[in-house]
């Protein structure tokens, strides 16, 4: 057994790391957020030649031939980098909707009763059929544990006539409200597979976004001083850190592991304690932070209020628990 | 990343497997509790038929009498031990987890022919001296002292919560040699015969109604120099390599056992009805989310020993706080489930719950283990 990262898995997170820093730096980021958040159609593009969407489609179909566990290592990286789009779903398509693979179009989301983000920019549009444990709701859509796409005049047809925008809790991720009917689309083979491997690559995200806040903590106390010392050298705000570290760490583990087995059950526990790593370190970042953390100015509330849209998507806690539980059974 | 396990190493689960099965039956009966003489003839017992096997000091280095297994084997032997209902390291846990590692890694020659094959083969029990009255989290503020008298140390003081002290032959003293050095300084860790003229114990009842530990008075207490562990004064260095195999691996099998004992509640609350209630069954599969993350973080860190040449890393102390406080959680959920019968102290899991409370204290508390993660892995500045 060796549950360690392996040296082509190691350049493949420092190449994705170097790729995001040099396109989606702190400077762009911010520049993309005060500048409209469309998606950047180009960066998106560089992000398909570089395997982001078709890394694990075979090298027969043109794609990279890789596995879970380094999908899960880009979208961590995604995380950390605050990169917003519809990058799981554009990701879960490659192959099967076309232009996805190569980062030529952009493919949403629509899971029943959740706000779909990006709809407007959107060309193509996975919609999830309920998951096992919920009853199906009223109207046409998928059968529980299917997934169907929707693209060209009847997504234009969803866009125009069944959903309206909604103001978004993160100026990243536009969000839009599906209320109307929405076509039947084409059937996607293994629709069950999406929802668990949306989960664990949303969970991905989240580890990112988890370790990154505990950087900027750790960061911001070891500069700022107050009462003549770093603020980092008082307990409270050591052990508030050390506790994010753990949170972190922990979920790391569980995303990692998820990924190996791909398991339903520990995909879920990786989402639950993925999730609640992401949320309460981006919330104890912002206490470390201070009166500056409550700015606009300091990137933590990008993290929080995208850490509380994901924990939301794909699968809830809620869901997550009742899976963990049947699996105790 | 991986999580299959090499042929070589499912052989020796294999194999460790079909021995567990033939030989367990032939264990004596499990003693009660306050049967503290039987404790030791099991626990001991035990550790004689693993030596038998050649399973004694698995972990441990060959020349210091192990078999130089790799962490990854131990993590199967400590998962399969505990799979199959074999018993606890029990009275031999500072032996074989602390006190032989430490003789094996800073002894010399002579002290470690004297000192590890009793321990292997679970002819003596060590017990830990560390704490006392006034030095507990702040371990280097110790006061026992040892002044030189010829080949011997004079020890005079007291020593507290000493686990297995009632049962021990040996004690891994820390004593002060230097009382005008630093703290940190003037300390050194010395090898005490339990039955030396001057050791008296007197057992401390913990909140369980049980002895598990006690205090210990020394008063003029001849322990030979020889007796010594690495330099005079140096003894603070050589805890630190105690400390260190302590949280290592102590708690493998404990997270094994707390994912059966999840199962069992779970199946438990079928029974009784609780299972309907979904704040209840949610909260049980939150927990399955922690114990399984937990069972993959050991073995992330075993294998990052493994990747390191064998050293425990600092990812025993993120390791230690959150299996602590999961495992409290654990049996504040079982007593949700026994609903009424958690007062019964006959019922199962209603003893376990009263020594979970141990698990945020015992080898360094909750607070101190934050201040080692904060310092030691995220470089924050020290503090007061
Ligand atoms: C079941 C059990 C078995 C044990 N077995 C042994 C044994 O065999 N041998 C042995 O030597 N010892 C043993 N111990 C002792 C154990 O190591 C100590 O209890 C522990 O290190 C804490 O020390 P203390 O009890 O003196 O508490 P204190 O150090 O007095 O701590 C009291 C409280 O203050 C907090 N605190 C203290 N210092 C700080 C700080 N710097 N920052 C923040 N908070 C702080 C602590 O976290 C704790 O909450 C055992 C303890 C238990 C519970």
């Amino acid at each position: 057994m060796d549950f360690q990262l392996s040296d082509d898995q190691r350049a493949l997170r420092a190449g994705v790391r170097e790729l995001l820093a040099g396109r989606f730096g702190r400077d762009r980021m911010r520049a993309a957020l005060d500048g409209g958040t469309g998606i950047d159609r180009a960066l998106w593009r560089e992000l398909g030649e570089a395997g982001f969407f078709a890394l694990r489609l075979p090298e027969t179909e043109g794609g990279v031939g890789l596995g879970l566990p380094e999908s899960v290592l880009l979208f961590e990286e995604a995380g950390r980098s605050l990169l917003p789009g519809p990058l799981i779903a554009t990701h879960l398509a490659a192959g099967a909707v076309k232009g996805a693979a190569e980062g030529e179009t952009v493919v949403a989301v629509l899971d029943a009763g959740q706000p779909v983000g990006h709809l407007g920019d959107a060309d193509g549009l996975l919609v999830l059929g309920p998951g096992e444990a919920r009853t199906p709701g009223p109207g046409s859509g998928p059968e529980p544990g299917e997934a169907r796409a929707v693209t060209g005049g009847a997504l234009r047809d969803v866009v125009r006539e069944a959903a309206r925008p909604v103001r978004s809790l993160d100026p990243f991720t536009p969000l839009w409200r599906v209320t109307g009917p929405v076509g039947p689309g084409e059937l996607l083979s293994g629709g069950a597979r999406l929802r668990d491997e949306g989960a664990l690559l949303a969970a991905a995200e989240q580890l990112g976004s988890a370790a990154r806040t505990t950087e900027m903590a750790v960061q911001h106390a070891g500069e700022r001083e107050q009462f003549g010392s770093p603020i980092g050298s008082f307990q409270a705000v050591k052990h508030l850190c050390a506790g994010m570290l753990v949170r972190a760490e922990l979920a790391r583990s569980a995303v990692y592991a998820a990924a190996v087995t791909a398991d339903r059950a520990e995909i879920a526990g990786a989402k639950l304690l993925a999730d609640d790593a992401a949320v309460r370190n981006a919330r104890d970042c912002l206490q470390v932070h201070g009166g500056m953390g409550f700015t606009w100015e300091a990137d933590v509330h990008l993290h929080l209020k995208r850490a509380w849209l994901r924990s939301g998507q794909w699968l809830t806690a809620a869901a997550a628990e009742e899976a963990l539980a049947a699996d105790l059974c | 990343m991986d999580l299959a396990y090499t042929e070589a190493e499912e052989e020796f689960r294999a194999r460790l497997r079909e021995w567990l099965a033939a030989v367990l039956p032939s264990l004596p009966a499990k003693p009660s509790p306050d049967d503290w003489p039987g404790r030791r003839a099991y626990d001991t017992a035990w550790q004689r038929m693993l030596y038998d096997a050649g399973y004694a000091g698995l972990h441990w280095p060959v020349d210091a009498g192990g078999q130089g297994a790799t962490p990854t084997q131990h993590l199967i032997f400590l998962e399969e031990t505990e799979k199959a209902g074999a018993p606890y390291v029990g009275a031999n846990f500072v032996g074989l987890l602390h006190a032989g590692p430490t003789i094996a890694a800073e002894g010399t020659a002579e002290q470690r022919a004297r000192w590890l094959p009793p321990v292997l083969r679970g002819d003596e029990i060590w017990c830990q001296g560390f704490s006392e009255p006034d030095a507990g989290s702040d371990l280097a503020s110790l006061r026992t002292r040892a002044v030189r008298d010829g080949d011997h140390y004079v020890v005079s003081g007291q020593k507290i919560w000493t686990s297995h002290a009632e049962v021990a032959d040996w004690c891994e003293l820390l004593v002060r040699t230097d009382p005008t050095a630093p703290r940190h300084r003037g300390i050194s860790w010395l090898a005490m015969r339990m039955d030396a003229p001057g050791v008296t114990v007197r057992p401390l009842r913990t909140l369980a109604g049980s002895t598990e530990f006690a205090e210990m008075f020394l008063d003029e207490v001849r322990v030979p120099v020889s007796h010594r562990i690495g330099a005079e004064n140096d003894g603070w260095r050589v805890t630190m390599v105690t400390l260190s195999f302590e949280r290592g691996t102590a708690f493998v099998g404990e997270v094994v056992a707390c994912r059966r004992t999840l199962a069992a509640l779970a199946a438990e609350a079928q029974a009784n009805g609780g299972w309907d209630d979904p704040v209840l069954r949610r909260r049980l599969g939150r927990l399955n989310a922690e114990f399984r993350a937990l069972w993959r973080l050991t073995q992330w860190n075993v294998s990052e020993a493994q990747s390191s040449g064998g050293v425990p890393g600092t990812g025993g102390s993120v390791f230690k706080l959150r299996y602590s406080h999961a495992r409290q959680e654990l049996y504040e959920a079982a007593a949700e489930v026994l609903g009424a019968d958690a007062a019964d102290l006959d019922r199962e899991w209603a003893l376990d719950r009263l020594s979970s409370l141990s698990y945020t204290i015992a080898a360094g508390t909750s607070q101190i283990q934050r201040n080692i993660v904060a310092e030691r892995i995220l470089g924050l500045p020290k503090g007061r």
